[in-house]
């Protein structure tokens, strides 16, 4: 979906928000007041001015607007894949934005995220899933790799993966998969508007992820483990 | 043997903290595997690449974990990331001195796809939640594998990392932008230019590591104990992570344009850059120390 769309009907009572170099920032109106809106479009790669820039954005809203909720926008192809980044240290920059995104969660400010389009590993990590809670569309794609580089790595045939892709819940990229493993929330359907809002009320500073992905069916050992080392038990419950 | 970069995960972690005083959280003998690896007709592990537990340091104690680069190159799958998050979690409630992270991993374990995605993410949250509770997190990387992709992100989450000069820390693997961009972009065979690009000393000359030692254990014990003793400032603040935004606007504005990490050095004022890679890490601190970038 266009961000001009997304925002307008995200934002029915007005938003300001403006597109610098694939830089979503700006502001909406939501019923309870304004909302920060920071994200990215053009399935932008995550390089490291991307993610200076969004960290930036987040800082001043902290700064100069104490509590006001915050919407990320999702949509990029990952993290940059260029030599120069990796040298000026783009590790350093994602992790910048993902412990602004922190910060801001300690601060009191709500964190939602919205994949509207495209999802990808280290773009979103610092992203949508640092978010309190990480919503998508339904059309939306989230995925880990290009399948050509995860053959390479893994040294399993491309052909195997773009199988197991279609719908294996554990490669498949639709949003569905990643709701059943807790990684989204809830999938966004009809009024956004009111979607946007619901998600403004709620409150959870905590990580639940693994609780839900267990809760759903999707990721079954994720919180049994956590739990048992956490009792200090050396046996998972069933 | 003293070597860091050669031994195994549970080497590491019985000679970097006190003799016999790792307990290892669901070991081995629990046989939790990874419930993904089967379908891709993959082995799995006992400890799926990663011992968590409490150990101490000098005597204090401290909540550790060891991921193992010899299985799967120490990448994060569903089980892997979750013990990494049970640690982190009963460490909060149990208050031990720091946390100490013994990281080697490729990141997000490909075979796992979506849920090695999630476990990264939540690892990442946890280690944060740890510092907000003021417990001090420190890595040590120095393992063959380096630390990349996710667990990149999550080392430059903790209060300091320790490298060794073999260290390499980094986002994306070489192989990776390779595969994406073609090999005039980067040409992963080109061993002096990875180092170049990812080794610890050249994180070191950026600040984006604490301390370089040697490739010894010794060494890392000893400079673990010195980041653990000396944590101050624990938990992220607005005029902390401002600070960082200048110094990461400043490297940007400074080397955005350079193209070959060498470069960089001769910009940072080194007089003779192609002869860093050949000096041994006390020399090498001794000479770039007043030149590199300020760390966090």
């Amino acid at each position: 979906m266009d961000w001009h769309t997304l925002t307008a009907a995200l934002f029915p009572h007005g938003c300001d928000v403006r597109e610098e170099h694939q830089v979503l920032t700006g502001e909406g109106r939501a019923g309870a007041g304004m909302v920060a809106v920071v994200g990215t479009t053009g399935h932008v790669p995550i390089g490291v001015e991307t993610a200076l820039a969004q960290a930036r954005f987040i800082l001043q809203t902290v700064r100069e607007h104490p509590g006001r909720p915050i919407l990320i926008l999702v949509d990029t192809q990952g993290q940059r894949l260029r030599h120069r980044d990796e040298m000026l240290g783009i590790n350093s920059y994602m992790a910048h934005l993902g412990k602004c995104v922190e910060l801001a969660r300690r601060s009191s400010h709500r964190i939602v995220a919205l994949v509207y389009d495209q999802a990808l590993s280290g773009g979103f990590i610092t992203s949508g899933l640092m978010a309190d809670a990480c919503y998508a569309l339904p059309d939306a794609t989230i995925r880990v790799m290009g399948l050509p580089a995860m053959a390479r790595i893994t040294k399993v045939p491309e052909e195997r993966l773009a199988e197991l892709a279609l719908d294996n819940p554990v490669f498949a990229p639709g949003p569905e998969n990643y709701l059943r493993m807790g990684g989204i929330e809830a999938i966004w359907r009809g009024d956004l508007a009111a979607a946007l809002e619901t998600a403004l009320q709620l409150d959870s500073e905590s990580d639940t992820r693994s609780a839900l992905g267990l809760a759903r069916g999707g990721r079954g050992l994720a919180q049994r483990v956590i739990a048992a080392i956490v009792a200090g038990d050396d046996v998972l419950a069933p | 043997m003293n070597s860091y970069l050669e031994a195994t995960a549970r080497e590491r972690l019985a000679r970097v903290f006190d003799p016999g005083s790792f307990q290892e959280f669901l070991p081995p003998s629990a046989r939790v595997v990874s419930p993904h690896l089967g379908q891709l007709n993959a082995p799995v592990a006992f400890d799926d690449g990663v011992a968590v537990g409490r150990a101490r340091l000098d005597g204090r104690p401290v909540f550790v974990a060891a991921q193992e680069g010899g299985f799967m190159g120490g990448a994060v799958g569903e089980v892997h990331g979750a013990k990494l998050v049970g640690m982190l979690r009963r460490a909060i409630a149990d208050a031990p001195d720091a946390v100490v992270l013994l990281l080697e991993s490729g990141g997000v374990r490909l075979h796992e796809a979506n849920a090695g995605l999630i476990a990264v993410s939540e690892v990442m949250r946890a280690v944060l939640d740890v510092r907000a509770a003021g417990i001090p997190v420190i890595a040590l990387i120095g393992g063959a594998n380096g630390c990349f992709g996710g667990m990149g992100i999550v080392a430059r989450c903790t209060n300091a990392i320790v490298i060794s000069e073999e260290g390499r820390l980094a986002m994306s693997g070489p192989e990776v932008i390779e595969t994406a961009s073609g090999v005039e972009e980067f040409d992963a065979r080109d061993r002096a230019l990875v180092w170049r690009t990812t080794g610890g000393k050249h994180r070191y000359l950026l600040g984006d590591c604490q301390v370089l030692v040697a490739d010894s254990v010794a060494a890392f014990r000893a400079a673990a104990l010195a980041q653990v003793a000396g944590a101050t400032a624990v938990a992220l603040t607005l005029s902390a992570l401002e600070r960082e935004q200048a110094q990461l606007t400043a490297r940007l504005e400074r080397f955005g344009h350079v193209r070959e990490p060498m470069e960089l050095w001769r910009a940072l004022g080194v007089a003779a850059p192609e002869a860093l890679p050949l000096l041994e890490a006390d020399a090498f601190v001794a000479q770039v120390d007043a030149l590199r970038l300020g760390g966090h």
